[in-house]
């Protein structure tokens, strides 16, 4: 069809644009034909990302985030509190990033639309802990005003600093709360506590009962 | 005492002005004026900070976090299925609206796709708690500057809207009636035919609240040029659905992307305001109301035979990779980053509701406002408590 087809050239020019902005700073792109791109670039580079795709029109604001991508090591929470832990099975701990690559456990997570030309384009970034363990991005507020609370509440959830944000006081939190509630080794506590009565049954069915449309 | 003369006397008089004047320059001492964290307009626990000048405000900023339930978290320890019922409860006011967008990306990650009877009434379900959604604001709106007959008249008309929800879904407030692949259910008889009569008077609830509020002198007076948001300021701060719009900037993403949802099958109009003030943004949202009756009268009379749900396996696991749905919901933008790694449950959900970002923009927007506007401008935004904190 060929609205899609300008639609994914679309994307790939405003790629294309990107790289030449920010040259050897793209790292990483990702392209799924007719749905979205996804694009990884330095973190030091952050801010000139948003800014040159500003530049190229995207000047709406979508969202700014955070993925830890370590495996929770409380897995899914579903297990007893009281059972022993399973064994260890390396497979279940490997960090595996997802499109786009990337090398490091945290990676900002950012999209800005282009209204005119109905494209958007998600950023990722790798996040590399310095000496003292802290994570460091520059601030999108220069860029974009709204990034403002979106980095306050990454700051508090995922302990992500942002270098020029004013005021990176918690949003939700107790200011003197202690630990970053979505980083995937924080606990859930409720279910620390108390076995989780909404697990779901995963013996298979009688395949006669439905036909057997099992995966 | 002395005798002064005339002229001694009037230029001690103007000496003791000017002290007083001067007195009253050093003494103006600006104010905190603390807002909520209950207060009608906030719909919920916002607390606003103020810092006064006199009557003006000279900055404000809004205090979050009172009903954070950390859904985020949460989504990563349930099961696709069970997230649904958590995300009716981001926007209590349009639950069904929360549920598409989830859904919408859950089945892009599987490669399912609803069948068109299913996508048909998922629209109307859409639009539907659309309409009770934004007529309480519209009710809601007169409660803000005095006048209380509005919502009692909206609580009236919305009731019959929530009736039609609980008919098709069971349930009033959380419908938690979508599933990947479908829906739970089909139409219940006579349903079609209830909700046509039900549009006619939701038509006429729109008349009713223009004529009452609209064509009103002081709601006009309070709203028309105050709170002024350009449509760049507007970008910039991801203002989405009716607050972007009234800023003159056309964007409606039932229009303005592809999803497997009706709306390429209907006939409506994206309004659009170019004033940007509170006036506009509750102008727009009238509008809305009215094309969410026509939509709807529209899509129920092409329903498409079928099935409503698709075939999925009964145990539901998504496989690996990422995906990014988002839907004109009642309050704006409203999409889920959902990060599946090939489990029952997702690995990580970001949520992006609209009024986060509807309301970050206020202590931009509340600068150098009057004290009463505050409550217009936040009213005109209209933000719901659990869509800004999750």
């Amino acid at each position: 069809m060929g609205a899609v087809q300008l639609s994914d050239t679309l994307r790939e020019s405003v790629v294309e644009r990107l790289r030449a902005d920010l040259g050897d700073d793209v790292l990483d792109v990702h392209l799924m034909s007719e749905v979205d791109v996804w694009v990884r670039v330095s973190v030091d580079a952050w801010r000139r990302a948003g800014q040159a795709l500003r530049d190229q029109g995207f000047d709406y604001f979508c969202f700014l985030s955070a993925i830890d991508w370590m495996p929770s090591p409380y897995g899914r929470g579903e297990d007893d509190p009281s059972a022993e832990p399973a064994e260890d099975d390396p497979s279940a701990s490997e960090i595996r990033q997802g499109y786009a690559g990337g090398e490091s456990r945290f990676q900002l997570l950012a999209r800005v639309n282009d209204i005119r030309r109905h494209v958007a384009v998600t950023l990722k970034a790798d996040l590399v802990p310095d000496a003292d363990g802290v994570m460091t991005a520059p601030s999108w507020i220069a860029v974009h005003a709204g990034a403002n609370w979106h980095e306050r509440e990454t700051h508090e959830m995922f302990g992500i600093h942002f270098d020029g944000h004013p005021d990176l006081r918690n949003m939700y939190l107790p200011g003197d709360f202690e630990g970053f509630p979505l980083r995937k080794d924080f606990p859930l506590l409720a279910r620390m506590v108390k076995p989780w009565p909404g697990i779901v049954d995963v013996e298979p069915m009688p395949a006669a009962a439905d036909g057997g449309d099992e995966s | 005492m002395t005798m002064l003369s005339e002229r001694q006397q009037l230029s001690y008089i103007a000496a003791q002005a000017a002290d007083a004047r001067l007195n009253v320059e050093l003494e103006t001492e600006g104010m905190t004026l603390n807002i909520g964290p209950q207060h009608p307009a906030t719909h919920g626990t916002l607390r606003i900070i103020a810092r006064l000048d006199g009557e003006q405000v000279v900055w404000a900023e809004p205090v979050a976090g009172y009903m954070h339930r950390g859904y985020e978290k949460l989504t990563e320890v349930r099961t696709y299925p069970q997230v649904t019922a958590l995300i009716n409860r981001i926007d209590w006011l349009g639950s069904f609206a929360n549920e598409v967008p989830f859904i919408l990306a859950a089945e892009q990650l599987m490669e399912v796709e609803a069948p068109p009877r299913a996508q048909h009434i998922r629209t109307i379900l859409f639009e539907l708690s659309r309409i009770a959604n934004v007529s309480l604001f519209l009710g809601d709106l007169g409660v803000q500057m005095g006048a209380v007959t509005p919502v009692f008249m909206a609580f009236r008309d919305r009731e019959y809207v929530l009736n039609l929800i609980e008919g098709a879904t069971g349930g009033r407030f959380h419908p938690n009636f979508d599933r990947i692949g479908g829906l739970k259910d089909d139409l219940p008889k006579g349903w079609i035919d209830e909700t046509r009569q039900v549009m006619k008077k939701l038509r006429n609830f729109c008349d009713e609240i223009e004529d009452l509020l609209f064509g009103n002198e002081i709601f006009q007076s309070r709203t028309r040029g105050i709170g002024v948001i350009p449509a760049e300021v507007a970008k910039e701060y991801g203002l989405s659905g009716a607050n972007l719009r009234a800023s003159g900037v056309d964007w409606d993403l039932r229009r303005d992307q592809k999803l497997p949802l009706a709306y390429d099958k209907v006939d409506f109009r994206v309004w659009t305001h170019p004033d940007g003030d509170s006036w506009a943004r509750c102008w727009i949202r009238l509008q809305e109301v009215r094309e969410a009756t026509k939509i709807v009268d529209q899509l129920i009379e092409t329903i498409p035979a079928g099935p409503v749900m698709a075939k999925v396996p009964r145990i539901i696991k998504v496989p690996e990779g990422e995906a990014w749905v988002s839907t004109e919901n009642p309050l704006g933008e409203m999409g889920y980053y959902v990060v599946s790694k090939g489990d029952l449950g997702p690995f990580r959900v970001k949520i992006r509701s609209a009024s986060f970002n509807n309301i970050s923009i206020t202590p931009w927007v509340l600068k150098g406002v009057y004290v009463p506007d505050i409550i217009t401008i936040l009213a005109s935004l209209y933000f719901i408590l659990g869509d800004i904190d999750r």
